[in-house]
């Protein structure tokens, strides 16, 4: 299987054959309407909507299936322990990964890197050492990392962003050396929506010994993702952002990596024997998965991950595509509007900026007609450093979005000029 | 909603032509920020004695923000420390609502144009980050 980050820009942009009426329809939040508008949710990317069936799936664990996992040997103790290993096993198929022993539940991204953050910083990160990350990250693969070379004495280096919102490769190369101790880079970005070419940059990094992480929180949710094929040795999604409940994540890690790692935390069902002395550790997954879970929302992954795969990520793409080519199109077309993030592949994000208002002022007129955008900095501060700007208007596109959803957009942004007049 | 509740003429004039931009050397500076959105601004105050005699500020924000700091400057100028504090308290029962059951409060003057802030809770924080950092600036808030 070849990933779409290969093919991205060679996908034509027309018109899919995504069914989006009967898709809409599975999305009971998108009949609401606020402030006596309907509903044009331009804001996947912060979190997407939820289908029917994950609401249900939700409601049925608590209803029917709720019970402990890995204990005890009661009837729902065993349903909920199935329900939990389905997910996982669908989680695994979903990525492509070789074996569900490489797929551990987190609350989200952000915890599944402060994981590897920290047990692969405790066992292999020392003093003078260098770690990679981008000037496209959002925070969340940011921080952590800033906050291990705190505590270990190396250094975070960031790889430069070219004009139109891509990674500089040449730098990066050129910024891996012998004391670089691992890559952490976003797959996709959550400002610029530029898809980056992580099979190449995994393969720059391998040929150095360098492990990658990918922060995979915007590609998940909207490309044909295989991990085997891409070869990182990490990668960290939520389900939140899939359709899927909140509190629920992936880390993927491939091979023996979490054997080498360290636990993160410590408590029941990641232990083998207890002893006041001592402790041996269970084998991955349960080695990083201390404490009970959010079982609930783990069970109800499993309808959107079946969700996507039934409506297929590369029609899912193909029409976020179509989206973006048409929103690019008029919004660039308006009077002082700035584009950021203008690369050949991209995911279906829109951010830009309009001459003499303020997103945030942008994001309020719009959402007056029920036009939900995100306005400010993303959670990408240093990204938007280097574009000279503290803010952009941001819309993202999903499955259920339709060329009315830019339209209002479009006309939403045309009352935004008139108030500023 | 009406829209022209929140952006009232006057604040969309003081976010094209902000007055008191600038700084001043050598008096006291403060910086405000809204970590939420990333806006901030940089205020920067001369107080002689209890009057605050001089007050100019920088930075980068929404209309609302914007609007709102250079109108603050315009109150606040040649006020006293307990004369400010005590218009902030007003200005705040302004924005957050709190005043909506009495009658519209005179002594604001033209800062009732941000009474529509009321109804737009995320954006109140928008109208009192300059507000907050001029008490800062002013010691009345420690």
């Amino acid at each position: 299987m070849t990933t779409i980050t290969e093919r991205s820009g060679a996908i034509p942009a027309r018109a899919t054959a995504l069914d989006v009426d009967r898709i809409r329809a599975d999305f009971p939040i998108l009949g609401i309407r606020p402030r006596g508008h309907p509903l044009v949710y331009l804001d996947s990317a912060a979190t997407s909507q939820k289908p029917r069936q994950v609401i249900d799936a939700l409601r049925r664990y608590y209803e029917e299936e709720n019970g402990n996992i890995h204990r005890g040997v009661h009837y729902l103790s065993e349903l909920a322990t199935t329900r939990y290993d389905e997910t996982r096993e669908a989680v695994r198929r979903f990525i492509n990964a070789a074996s569900v022993n490489e797929v551990v539940f987190t609350r989200n991204t952000t915890e599944g890197i402060n994981l590897v953050a920290s047990s692969y910083g405790q066992a292999f990160v020392r003093p003078g050492d260098e770690i990679v990350v981008s000037l496209m990250e959002h925070h969340s693969n940011i921080v952590p990392w800033q906050l291990l070379a705190q505590r270990s004495g190396a250094a975070v280096r960031a790889v430069p962003v070219t004009d139109i919102g891509e990674l500089d490769l040449d730098a990066f190369e050129s910024m891996l050396g012998p004391k670089t101790r691992i890559v952490a880079l976003s797959w996709v970005s959550n400002s610029l929506g530029t898809v980056n070419p992580v099979k190449r940059i995994v393969e720059m990094a391998h040929a150095r010994g360098i492990p990658v992480l990918l922060d995979g929180a915007q590609a998940a949710p909207h490309l044909p993702i295989d991990v085997q094929s891409v070869g990182c040795d990490f990668l960290a999604f939520s389900g939140h952002k899939m359709l899927g409940p909140t509190g629920v994540g992936v880390l993927y890690a491939r091979g023996d990596w979490f054997d080498r790692l360290p636990p993160y935390q410590g408590g029941g069902d990641m232990i083998e024997t207890v002893t006041i002395e001592k402790t041996t550790y269970a084998k991955a997954p349960s080695k990083f998965e201390a404490g009970t879970p959010d079982i609930g929302s783990v069970a109800a992954f499993r309808a959107a991950i079946d969700y996507l795969e039934r409506t297929g990520l590369d029609a899912i793409h193909r029409h976020e595509l179509a989206l973006l080519e048409e929103a690019t199109a008029r919004v660039a077309s308006l009077p002082g509007i700035r584009l950021i993030g203008t690369a050949p592949g991209k995911a279906g994000v829109l951010s830009f900026t309009m001459e003499g208002v303020h997103p945030h002022d942008i994001a309020t007129i719009l959402d007056q007609q029920g036009v939900a955008i995100r306005a400010g900095h993303h959670c990408t501060q240093p990204l938007m450093a280097r574009f000279g700007c503290g803010a952009t208007a941001r819309a993202s596109f999903y499955l259920y979005n339709t060329l009315d959803d830019v339209a209002a957009l479009v006309a939403g942004l045309e009352k935004v000029r008139e108030v500023f007049a | 909603m009406d829209l022209g509740a929140l952006y009232e003429e006057v604040i969309l004039d003081h976010n094209r032509s902000p007055r008191n931009w600038g700084e001043i050397p050598g008096a006291k500076h403060v910086d405000g920020t809204n970590p939420l959105c990333g806006d901030r601004i940089s205020l920067s105050v001369q107080v002689d004695g209890d009057v605050i005699t001089d007050i100019r500020f920088t930075g980068e924000g929404c209309a609302i923000s914007k609007a709102s700091a250079s109108m603050m400057t315009q109150a606040i100028k040649g006020k006293t420390r307990q004369e400010a504090e005590a218009l902030f308290e007003r200005f705040h029962d302004l924005v957050t609502g709190r005043s909506k059951e009495t009658p519209p409060d005179k002594t604001l003057g033209s800062l009732r144009a941000f009474a529509g802030v009321a109804r737009f809770p995320t954006r109140v924080k928008c109208a009192t980050m300059a507000w907050h950092a001029m008490r800062e600036a002013t010691g009345n808030r420690p």
